[in-house]
């Protein structure tokens, strides 16, 4: 077996493992962390495929960014395990509604003709020279740079309506400006005062 | 043919081995001696004079302070989490470490050359502040988690503002991979980018002191109001490693200020009539470290110099300077890369 394949098993199957995990395990900080395990087992399965720029990419957003604030909260909020387990047989049929969809789906697209390993093209030896960035780069800025800038701009969209959403002014809040605070002189805090001393009796 | 293969895993692996501990221990000492010149810097810049005890002019300082850490017990708190207790100082090291692997030392010397490798060590980097929030939430301390909560938001803060920075030498180099970065300087010391991207030089440089949780940006360790931070419950090798990972950082930081700003292994006599010759003979390296030691002193001297900042003002600084300037200084350097502007982006 050569090594390549033996390093795409072991990766595997700790995605399976780290998977299966996170929607096994009880605690939910555990969970989270298991996920973070997940994304990175993946990028070294991208690693694999030589795409290089997707894989350091999914663990610069999505593990050092996404995940950290996903855990934060995930921290913060106080749990209650039981609590969660009690809908268990209530919501079972509506969970195996949508697994059954989702296994249908995948079905249906695995099954057809055109997604056959059989139909794919061997895929064409790299030149020297060849980057990964830069072929991702120069196919996003020109045949897809519509999608590409209209996905940018409903995200910026999306972060200005979640801000707007939470920002709110409480009145008992001791914010300090740092600007104003930076401004501040001497003279606007002290005062120095000249009197005359004064007689001991 | 079978066993040949196998051989030549065994070969390959145990050269790639050899060359990470090429690496590494040179790293650790001079993780170690960094502590001893901070204490020394530190000392003298107090008017004191710092370790001087153990060995000529406390020169085994270090060694003992490693022995000692060794030797002492490892207290697991009892109502921690065990297992994410233990795990958390791994993970501050590994990325620390697993950084070196794209660091290149001169034009050929470099463990791994791969064509993204600016992204690789963002990539890393910020991996590594899963370390800090496990082990401050596993310690079970409250000390701990609010160092933890500090430092988390701390770190993804100031990212942004150190990506950002990245971008602008990318754009000048046009690689994201470190030697072609260097070899993009090449030409004099005006050549480097610390004159074209002067802003994001000194917002990569803070941004890189911040990141690190160095002085003045320490208010996840904040020893004042919450004793050491989110490593308080720590002790014995378990601290210390928490203590390598940071230091380790810092030397990261400084190397890769060097590579992308000041021209790495490059000479600062290029170009330069006289002296270029004269000094034709000392190698890369030697240039890359003295770089290297020079931004690592002002780790130390800020550390002597600055009050730390107050929570709210490392957030404003981060948000609403830092960013906004390195965003400015894109759109500048993009008009300059597109009008070819000479030395630099032609």
């Amino acid at each position: 077996m050569e090594f390549e394949r033996i390093v795409f098993y072991v990766l595997s199957a700790i995605l399976v493992f780290a998977a299966t995990r996170v929607i096994t395990v009880r605690n939910p900080v555990h969970a989270a962390l298991h996920l973070v395990l997940a994304f990175f087992t993946c990028a070294g399965l991208w690693l694999l495929l030589e795409a290089e720029f997707l894989a350091f990419t999914l663990v610069l957003v999505y593990v050092g960014a996404v995940m950290v604030l996903f855990l934060f909260v995930v921290m913060m909020l106080d749990i209650n395990v039981a609590e969660m387990r009690e809908g268990f047989v209530r919501n079972l049929p509506v969970g195996l509604t949508v697994a059954g969809l989702m296994i249908l789906e995948l079905w249906l697209v695995m099954k057809n003709k055109a997604f056959d390993a059989a139909q794919m093209p061997e895929p064409p030896a790299h030149v020297a020279g060849y980057s990964n960035t830069r072929e991702i780069g120069s196919v996003l800025y020109t045949d897809y740079v519509y999608p590409f800038e209209i996905a940018s701009v409903i995200l910026v969209v999306a972060i200005i309506a979640a801000i707007a959403l939470t920002l709110r002014k409480r009145k008992a809040s001791k914010r300090q400006d740092p600007a104003e605070q930076v401004k501040v002189r001497r003279q606007d805090r002290v005062r120095v005062i000249k009197m005359e001393a004064e007689s001991r009796d | 043919m079978e066993e040949s293969t196998l051989i030549d895993w065994i070969i390959t692996g145990g050269w790639i081995l050899i060359k990470i501990l090429i690496i590494v221990i040179p790293l650790m000492l001079c993780v170690a001696y960094l502590t001893y010149a901070e204490r020394k810097i530190i000392g003298y810049m107090q008017l004191r004079i710092g370790p001087n005890r153990v060995g000529p002019r406390g020169w085994l300082q270090p060694i003992a302070d490693a022995l000692k850490l060794m030797m002492k017990e490892i207290i697991i708190p009892a109502k921690s989490n065990n297992y994410l207790f233990v795990i958390a100082p791994t993970l501050v090291i590994a990325p620390a470490l697993a950084a070196w692997a794209v660091v290149p030392f001169g034009e050929e010397l470099v463990l791994a050359d791969v064509d993204a490798s600016l992204l690789y060590i963002l990539a890393l980097t910020s991996a590594g502040v899963y370390g800090v929030i496990i082990a401050g939430w596993a310690s079970n301390s409250k000390y701990a988690f609010l160092s933890t909560m500090r430092s988390a938001a701390q770190i993804v803060s100031y990212e942004i503002a150190m990506g950002f920075a990245l971008v602008g030498v990318l754009l000048a180099a046009g690689s994201i991979n470190l030697g072609e970065i260097v070899m993009a300087q090449k030409g004099s010391l005006l050549h480097w980018f610390w004159l074209p991207l002067l802003p994001l030089f000194v917002i990569y440089f803070v941004s890189g002191v911040a990141e690190t949780n160095r002085a003045p940006f320490d208010v996840a360790e904040g020893e004042s109001e919450i004793v050491a931070g989110f490593h308080v419950e720590y002790s014995g090798m378990a601290f210390a490693v928490f203590f390598l990972a940071e230091y380790a950082n810092m030397i990261l930081i400084a190397t890769l200020a060097a590579l992308m700003f000041m021209g790495g292994w490059l000479s600062p006599f290029e170009g330069i009539p006289v002296l270029e010759p004269m000094f034709q003979w000392v190698p890369g390296l030697v240039w890359l470290i003295a770089k290297a030691a020079f931004f690592l002193f002002f780790f130390l001297w800020f550390r002597a110099t600055f009050p730390r900042y107050r929570y709210d003002q490392i957030m404003r600084l981060g948000w609403k300077v830092f960013i906004p300037i390195t965003i400015f200084w894109l759109a500048i350097e993009g008009a300059a890369v597109v009008a070819d502007l000479g030395p630099w982006f032609d």
